[in-house]
C-alpha cells in the first residue's frame, strides 16, 4: 500500500513534468505566431508546415550550442542558477489540481501530485523562491547588464509580492481554506458562483501581480532588451539559457492554472462541457492574454512599477480586504 | 532666443499646437487624473487594435524572400547588363569608350580592336564591382543604350571577379533567342505597376 502511493506519485510527477515542459515548448511557438500575426508578419514559416517544427529546430540549437562560462563569474553559482528557475516552477505545480478526478482501468486518479492543506501558500512561496534564479544569475555573472537585471529582480519581487498576497487574502477569507481543491469545490454551482463575480477587484489585482511574477510584458523590466541587453541572462547561452526560458513559460502556465482555479471556477464542468475541457479553455485563454498584452502594451519603468504596486494596488487590495471582512461579518 | 521662441521658430500659419492637459498642481488633482485615466479604458484600445490586425485575413506584409521577390523599379541601379541588337543579334556596344572615360570610380576597362570588316569591336570589357559605386553615369552616357543597369541585386558570390566580365554581363545567347532580353525603359521611366498607385484626384468627387 505504501509503495503504491510512492509509485503513483512518481508517475504523476513525471507526467506533469513531461506534459508541462511540452506545453511550455509549444507555448513558445504559439507566442511567436500570435505576436507575428498581431504585428502583420508571418512568424516562423520554413521549418515544417507553417513552421511547426521550429520547436525541434530551437531545441536542437539550444542543446548543441556551446556552453559559455565567463572567466570571472562565480562559477558554482553561475552554473546552478538556471536550474533554480524550472525546478521552482515545477515544484510549485505539485499542489495544483490540474483536472477533476477520473477513473482509469478501475483506479481513481486524482490529478494532483500532493494535496497539501496549505496548497496556495506553498505555490506562492515556491514561485517567489524562483526569483532567486535571475537574482543569483545576475549577481554571479560579473556583467553590468546582468547586475542591473538582478537589482531589478529585487525591485520586482518587492513590488508584486505584497500585491499578490494581499489580493488573494480576500477570496481566501470567503472560502476559509488554502487547499486548491477546496477553493475549486467552493465554486461548484455553475458560472454564477465563480469568485470573479464576488471578488472582481481581487481578480484584477492578482492578474496584474501574475504578470509581474512571470516577468511578462508590462512588467518585463528584469530582461528588457532595449534597456539592459538581456538582463540577468546576458551571459548565458545554450541549454542554461533554455532552462530560464522553460522556467518562465512553466510559471506562465502555473499562474494561468491559479487564476482559473481561484477565480474562474476551476475544473468544474459547465453545461455539457466536461471540467477537463473547461480548464484547458480557461488556461489557453489566459496564455493568449499574456501574448496579447505583450503585443499591445509598452512596458513600465522600474520606479513606475514600484509606484503602481505600492501606492495604487496595495491600498486597493487593503480596501478590498476591509470590505470583504465587513461583508463577511 | 528664449526657449519658447526657439520651440516655435518654424511654425507656419497652418501649424496646430497641441494643448496637452495641464500638469496637476495638488495631490488631489493627481488623484483625479489617475482615477480618470484608470477608468477610461485607454489600454483596451491598444488591445483592440492588435486583435483586429490579427484577425484580418491576408494582412501580412512579409515577403518570403527566396520564394518571392519584389519587382525592382526601372531606375534601380544594380549589376550592369550589356544588351544586344534585337534585329541582328550582334552586340550593341560600338567601343566608343565613353563609359570608360566617364566612370568616376575608374572601374570600367575596355579593349577594342578592328575586326575583319574594319569595324571597331570590343575584345575585352570588365567592370570591377569592388570599386563600382553604381552611380549610373556609364548607362546614362552610352549613346547606343548598350550598357544599362539591371535589377539583379543578388550579387553575392564566391569570387570577387564574378559578374565583372563581358560574358557575364552580355545577354546570354539562349536567353536572347527566347526573346527574353529586357529592354531598358530609360531613366525616369515608370514602373510596370505604376498604374496601381494612381489615385483619384479630388476633382473626381
Amino acid at each position: 500500500m505504501d509503495w503504491a502511493i510512492v509509485i503513483e506519485t512518481v508517475i504523476k510527477a513525471i507526467v506533469v513534468l513531461a506534459v508541462i515542459a511540452g506545453m511550455a515548448a509549444f507555448a513558445t511557438y504559439i507566442e511567436r505566431k500570435v505576436l507575428a500575426f498581431m504585428q502583420r508578419r508571418l512568424g516562423p514559416m520554413n521549418v515544417g508546415p507553417h513552421g511547426i517544427l521550429q520547436l525541434a529546430a530551437d531545441g536542437i540549437k539550444l542543446f548543441t550550442k556551446e556552453d559559455i562560462v565567463p572567466q570571472n563569474a562565480v562559477k558554482p553559482i553561475y552554473k546552478i542558477a538556471p536550474v533554480i528557475a524550472p525546478v521552482t516552477a515545477f515544484t510549485a505545480m505539485a499542489a495544483i489540481p490540474f483536472f477533476p478526478e477520473f477513473t482509469l482501468f478501475g483506479y481513481t486518479v486524482t490529478p494532483i501530485v500532493s494535496d497539501i492543506n496549505v496548497g496556495i501558500l506553498f505555490i506562492m512561496g515556491v514561485a517567489s523562491a524562483g526569483m532567486y534564479a535571475p537574482l543569483l544569475a545576475g549577481m554571479s555573472s560579473t556583467n553590468k547588464w546582468a547586475l542591473l537585471g538582478a537589482a531589478r529582480t529585487v525591485i520586482a519581487l518587492l513590488s508584486f509580492e505584497v500585491v499578490s498576497g494581499l489580493a488573494l487574502l480576500a477570496p481566501l477569507m470567503m472560502i476559509g481554506s488554502l487547499s486548491l481543491i477546496d477553493i475549486n469545490d467552493y465554486q461548484i454551482g455553475g458560472i454564477g458562483s465563480w469568485l470573479v463575480w464576488s471578488q472582481p477587484m481581487a481578480f484584477l489585482l492578482f492578474v496584474i501581480a501574475g504578470f509581474a511574477e512571470t516577468n511578462r510584458t508590462p512588467f518585463d523590466l528584469i530582461e528588457y532588451e532595449a534597456e539592459i541587453v538581456s538582463g540577468y541572462a546576458t551571459d548565458y547561452s545554450g541549454m542554461r539559457w533554455g532552462l530560464f526560458f522553460i522556467g518562465e513559460y512553466a510559471n506562465m502556465i502555473t499562474i494561468s492554472f491559479l487564476v482559473s482555479i481561484i477565480f474562474l471556477g476551476g475544473y468544474n464542468s459547465f453545461w455539457i462541457i466536461p471540467g477537463a475541457i473547461m480548464i484547458l479553455i480557461k488556461i489557453s485563454a489566459f496564455i493568449f492574454l499574456f501574448l496579447w498584452v505583450r503585443a499591445a502594451w509598452p512596458h513600465v519603468r522600474p520606479d513606475q512599477m514600484m509606484w503602481l504596486c505600492w501606492k495604487i494596488l496595495m491600498p486597493m487590495a487593503l480596501i478590498n480586504i476591509l470590505i470583504t471582512g465587513i461583508v463577511l461579518i | 532666443m528664449s526657449l519658447e521662441q526657439f520651440s516655435k521658430r518654424d511654425a507656419s500659419p497652418g501649424y496646430i499646437f497641441y494643448n496637452a492637459e495641464p500638469t496637476p498642481k495638488s495631490g488631489w488633482e493627481y488623484f483625479k487624473r489617475g482615477f480618470s485615466r484608470a477608468i477610461k479604458g485607454e489600454l483596451f484600445v491598444g488591445l483592440k487594435i492588435v486583435l483586429v490586425e490579427m484577425l484580418r485575413k491576408g494582412n501580412s506584409h512579409t515577403i518570403s524572400y527566396p520564394q518571392e521577390k519584389i519587382e525592382m523599379a526601372p531606375r534601380y541601379r544594380a549589376i550592369h547588363k550589356l544588351l544586344k541588337l534585337q534585329e541582328s543579334g550582334s552586340e550593341r556596344c560600338i567601343g566608343c569608350g565613353l563609359c570608360e572615360k566617364i566612370c568616376i570610380a575608374n572601374c570600367i576597362r575596355m579593349e577594342t580592336k578592328l575586326d575583319e570588316n574594319s569595324r571597331k569591336e570590343v575584345s575585352q570589357y570588365t567592370i570591377n564591382f569592388g570599386r563600382c559605386i553604381f552611380c549610373g553615369y556609364c548607362a546614362e552616357v552610352c549613346p547606343e543604350l548598350a550598357i544599362v543597369h539591371s535589377g539583379d541585386y543578388e550579387n553575392a558570390s564566391e569570387q570577387r571577379a564574378h559578374f565583372g566580365l563581358k560574358e557575364d554581363m552580355l545577354t546570354p545567347l539562349d536567353e536572347f533567342k527566347a526573346n527574353k532580353q529586357k529592354e531598358f525603359p530609360g531613366f525616369g521611366a515608370l514602373s510596370d505597376d505604376a498604374d496601381s498607385f494612381v489615385k483619384k484626384t479630388p476633382l473626381a468627387y
